[in-house]
């Protein structure tokens, strides 16, 4: 499986991206300038990496999707390239249209970096297929800006569709996400972005490898 | 000149300069010095920016080993890690802004210690705050808790550096003059270090990073005079800070210094360009050249005196090599940078600083460092408090317990750490509520271990011994997780030098901080010193804050203080006297601060601690906690909360004795637990070598309805969910306004 990871100004989990990538795929990814023309021809999955890109300026992910690299991502995506927003790249993929709704201040106001439990709602996907329907994770989260908003009927339908991948487990919702939700799809499910940090949960030193099974599930996937 | 004002003796005092400082300078120069050069002196010769309070003493701290790359002088301290690996580190104090305007206090506090690491060209990889709040009754601590703890949030969280450790704890004498003490510890490869030094004539002297401003002018000047009413109009020299272009900084400059086109590279902090020129100058035994109309300005109309004074964040000084100007363009263009030519070295050592065509400062460059005064200030030593306290006996132990747990010192800090980004970079393996924090060495099995600590109500009893205290516990604290402590960083705040008494303070505090540091092999090899924290006439407590680095051979034989397994053995290692004085104990329980603080016995401390080490790296022991503020039984209950797993003691102790074994803080202990088929063997182990060390009972209490309990010698059973919600409840109730 060939990977890229696009490193915006003040991307800042690039690195623990690119580590879990190669550990887990066996191929270092290709780290991409967001001020690339575009992204490799033949990479199979474009990362958006946390962090704090244009320093969360205007808006968290808001500059960042006006970035020249980003116009090659979203017409990868549109033919059907797997991609992975991660917290700020969560947030981008909000702002360039990839994925509906926005994430908003913390319920709280406060940043917040703790780990969560998170259900997996949804396992038709290429993305948590290795997860088993219902199982409960734990992922970190860290950020000041994960609370999910979206108008009803845009619940209702991401609901329906199956596209909710991701939920906060009950009381274990850390920034006040409508319907406790934590990540989504596309709607040709190919896109997806979570606020909490699957790439850091990829060796036990560092509390566990429940994110280790999403990157080996695209692994198997894609071979 | 332009827009200068004329020197007079008026002038002269509002830029804290002496009388005899004043007639120096002009023997210095052989004139008068004019508005501009006035302005430079005043801030090079402040006490932030010279010592010259403390450098006659600080000569005496041991601040080399073997290890030791680098010692006190530089940006940080560096220590040699094995493998071709180097740890970069230090400490500095942000206090003063951090009063005035505590969110960007504290985050210009933060990125300036990250500049200081990064400019040495390595990566920051943690990041540790010790923070002294005033009393929680006092009308301003909520507000400054909130905006020191979001400003330091705001600043790591956006740089991707892990905050992973430190300290915050309240007391009345810092009710006008909160401590806001940063730390960061970074690494590199020993063959790609920078350094300073401007060496040779004729190199191009290159600005970076943001562009200047009038923020900030005066910083250093005002964190070396007392607070008075009026110290909040000095809100305006309080810096701005901006991570993300810090961010940019760190990125670029890493991607420079992976060519070889650096001479010499510098942040600007205090002092900004007048301090990173003059010194990188002084240190390359050059002179440099500088025109003030290249410099990069936010603003419009700023005057040579406000430019070489601004204290704008996020800029470097460097000097490249003749010829590989563009290439370092390029990599700061691309991170979209200033980079601006501004100045050259030479090797006239002076300092010369051009405005609009105008030579508007001309002076020797070692006018502003060797030459800066040094002050032998009278002292006197105060007689160190003595005595045992009284206490009242039959006070019921687990209600004390219970009570201690949810004071504003020793509660949980969950508050404040979960608002840092502690996960990020992967490599956090021991996160904040242990000891000590580990870091593991990227793309290793090594680990950083990393600490502050101080215990101020110690070093106010006896500075003395207080400050061999502060750095036992921090030996302590990396010893705990398995580390071999190697190198110290302090931050030493304390009260106003131009008191015999605080004077005394800090005379008594260096010294018992150089015998600890000699006798533990615990060299220093950074830090600063932060005085006149005092408001309206009262000092604060001395904190001189340590913060120590040591390293794990492998994080995989790593300890942690959560019990892991119900029935292991409880032992303690180290003998338990019963000492009350200054204790939490004793504080919070009686209402007292009183007696001696506990002594120190080094020989003890490195003989202990060495033994709980080898037991922890020959994969005897993985569950281990020093034990400090709150003695024995609080030791034993915050590993229980930490495991979720009770415990049950069975140590036959006289009933009268109780307060004293449970709540005394002797030094130099441990608790560990071990498998139970391992307990009599450790002992044994110990006692052989001479090691004090006792079974205290066992882990994994339950209560009859199954629930996790804290018990035995005849005490009623307290159930870990009513020590938990003790500890975590205070922090977000008060910070909530509820309590």
């Amino acid at each position: 499986m060939k990977s890229a990871v696009v490193v915006f100004p003040a991307s800042n989990c690039d690195r623990d991206a690119a580590v879990a990538l190669e550990q887990i795929t066996g191929t270092k990814p290709t780290m991409v300038w967001h001020g690339d023309a575009e992204v490799p021809k033949d990479v199979d999955l474009i990362v958006l990496p946390g962090g704090f890109s244009y320093g969360d300026y205007l808006r968290c992910g808001a500059m960042a999707r006006f970035s020249r690299v980003m116009a090659d991502v979203i017409a990868k995506s549109n033919e059907g390239r797997l991609v992975l927003g991660i917290c700020n790249g969560f947030q981008v993929l909000t702002e360039a249209g990839l994925l509906p709704g926005a994430l908003m201040r913390n319920a709280n106001l406060k940043f917040v970096c703790r780990p969560v439990g998170l259900k997996v709602e949804e396992t038709q996907n290429v993305f948590t297929r290795r997860y088993d329907a219902g199982q409960i994770v734990h992922f970190p989260v860290a950020h000041g800006e994960g609370n999910y908003v979206a108008d009803e009927d845009t619940l209702d339908r991401l609901e329906g569709e199956g596209r909710v991948v991701f939920r906060y487990a009950p009381g274990d919702n850390p920034n006040g996400s409508m319907r406790d939700i934590a990540g989504i799809l596309n709607e040709k499910r190919n896109v997806l972005g979570l606020m909490p940090h699957p790439e850091r949960v990829c060796d036990p030193l560092l509390g566990g490898t429940d994110g280790k099974v999403l990157f080996e599930g695209l692994v198997e996937a894609l071979s | 000149m332009t827009a200068t004002k004329t020197v007079t003796p008026e002038v002269v005092r509002e830029h804290g300069l002496s009388e005899a400082e004043y007639e120096k300078i002009k023997s210095l120069l052989g004139r008068e010095p004019n508005y501009v050069e006035l302005g430079v002196f005043s801030v090079m010769w402040s006490e932030h920016c010279s010592y010259k309070s403390t450098r006659a003493h600080l000569k005496k701290l041991p601040t080399k080993a073997p290890w030791v790359i680098q010692g006190p002088g530089e940006n940080a301290g560096i220590i040699d890690i094995g493998d071709g690996d180097v740890c970069v580190f230090k400490m500095e104090s942000h206090n003063h802004p951090s009063f005035i305007e505590p969110f960007q206090g504290a985050a210009t506090g933060v990125g300036g210690i990250m500049r200081d690491v990064f400019t040495m060209g390595a990566r920051p990889v943690a990041s540790l705050d010790s923070l002294r709040f005033g009393e929680p009754s006092h009308p301003k601590t909520r507000h400054l808790v909130a905006g020191v703890v979001s400003g330091i949030g705001s600043y790591g969280n956006c740089m991707g550096i892990p905050t992973v450790a430190g300290e915050t704890a309240f007391h009345k004498s810092y009710n006008g003059n909160i401590l806001v003490n940063a730390m960061c510890v970074g690494l590199a490869r020993k063959d790609k270090i920078f350094y300073s030094a401007a060496k040779g004539a004729g190199n191009p002297v290159v600005y970076v990073g943001s562009k200047t401003g009038r923020d900030g002018i005066h910083g250093a000047t005002m964190a070396s005079a007392e607070f008075n009413e009026d110290s909040e109009e000095k809100r305006p020299t309080v810096q701005v800070g901006d991570p993300f272009t810090e961010k940019l900084l760190l990125e670029a400059c890493l991607e420079l210094m992976a060519t070889d086109a650096i001479i010499a590279i510098q942040d600007m902090g205090a002092a900004g360009l007048t301090s990173s020129s003059s010194e990188m100058a002084d240190k390359g035994g050059a002179g440099v050249e500088i025109d003030l109309d290249k410099v990069p300005q936010r603003e419009t109309n700023l005057t040579a005196y406000e430019m070489m004074l601004s204290e704008s964040q996020e800029r470097m000084l460097m000097v490249l090599k003749p010829g590989r100007e563009a290439e370092a363009e390029r990599i700061f263009r691309k991170w979209e940078l200033d980079f601006s030519i501004i100045g050259v070295t030479t090797d006239t050592h002076r300092l010369i600083v051009r405005h609009k065509g105008e030579v508007v400062a001309d002076m020797p460059v070692t006018s502003l460092s060797d030459a800066a005064p040094v002050y032998e200030r009278p002292f006197v030593k105060r007689t160190p408090m003595t005595g045992e306290p009284g206490f009242d006996a039959s006070r019921p132990v687990m209600d004390s317990l219970v009570r201690i747990m949810g004071t504003p010192d020793m509660c949980s800090k969950r508050w404040v750490w979960e608002q840092y980004d502690y996960t990020v970079m992967a490599d956090s393996v021991q996160r904040p509520g242990g000891d000590a924090a580990v870091v593991r060495v990227h793309g290793t099995n090594k680990g950083l271990a990393c600490t502050t600590d101080v215990t101020p109500r110690y070093c106010r009893a006896d500075p003395y011994e207080g400050a061999k205290q502060a750095v036992a516990e921090a030996w302590r604290n990396i010893t705990a997780v398995g580390g071999v402590p190697m190198a110290v960083t302090d931050c030493l705040n304390f009260s106003n030098p131009e008191k015999p008494e605080a004077m005394g303070e800090i005379v008594a505090g260096i010294e018992g901080l150089g015998e600890a540091c000699r006798a533990l092999a615990f060299p220093i090899v950074s830090g600063n010193c932060s005085l006149y924290n005092e408001t309206q006439g009262e000092g604060i407590l001395p904190t001189p804050c340590i913060g120590g680095v040591g390293l794990l051979k492998d994080v995989n034989r790593m300890a942690s203080l959560a019990y892991k397994r119900e029935g292991d053995a409880i032992i303690v290692i180290g003998e338990t006297g019963g000492h009350l004085g200054q204790s939490v104990y004793i504080r919070e329980i009686e209402g007292k601060e009183e007696g001696a603080c506990p002594p120190v016995d080094l020989a003890l401390e490195k003989k202990n601690g060495d033994f709980v080490r080898t037991l922890i790296e020959s994969g005897h022991a993985d569950t281990v906690h020093d034990v400090s503020d709150g003695g024995l039984l609080v030791a034993i209950a915050e590993m229980a909360l930490a495991g979720g797993i009770g415990a049950t003691l069975r140590m036959n102790y006289e009933h009268d004795r109780f307060i004293p074994v449970f709540f005394g803080e002797d030094q130099a202990r441990y608790v560990i637990a071990v498998p139970e088929k391992a307990a009599d063997a450790v002992i044994a182990r110990a006692r052989k070598a001479d090691i004090y060390a006792r079974h205290l009972g066992y882990t994994g209490a339950r209560s009859d309805g199954g629930e996790p309990v804290l018990q035995g010698v005849g005490l009623p059973p307290v159930t870990l969910a009513r020590l938990r919600a003790a500890h975590e409840r205070w922090l977000p109730e008060y910070m909530a306004g509820k309590s």
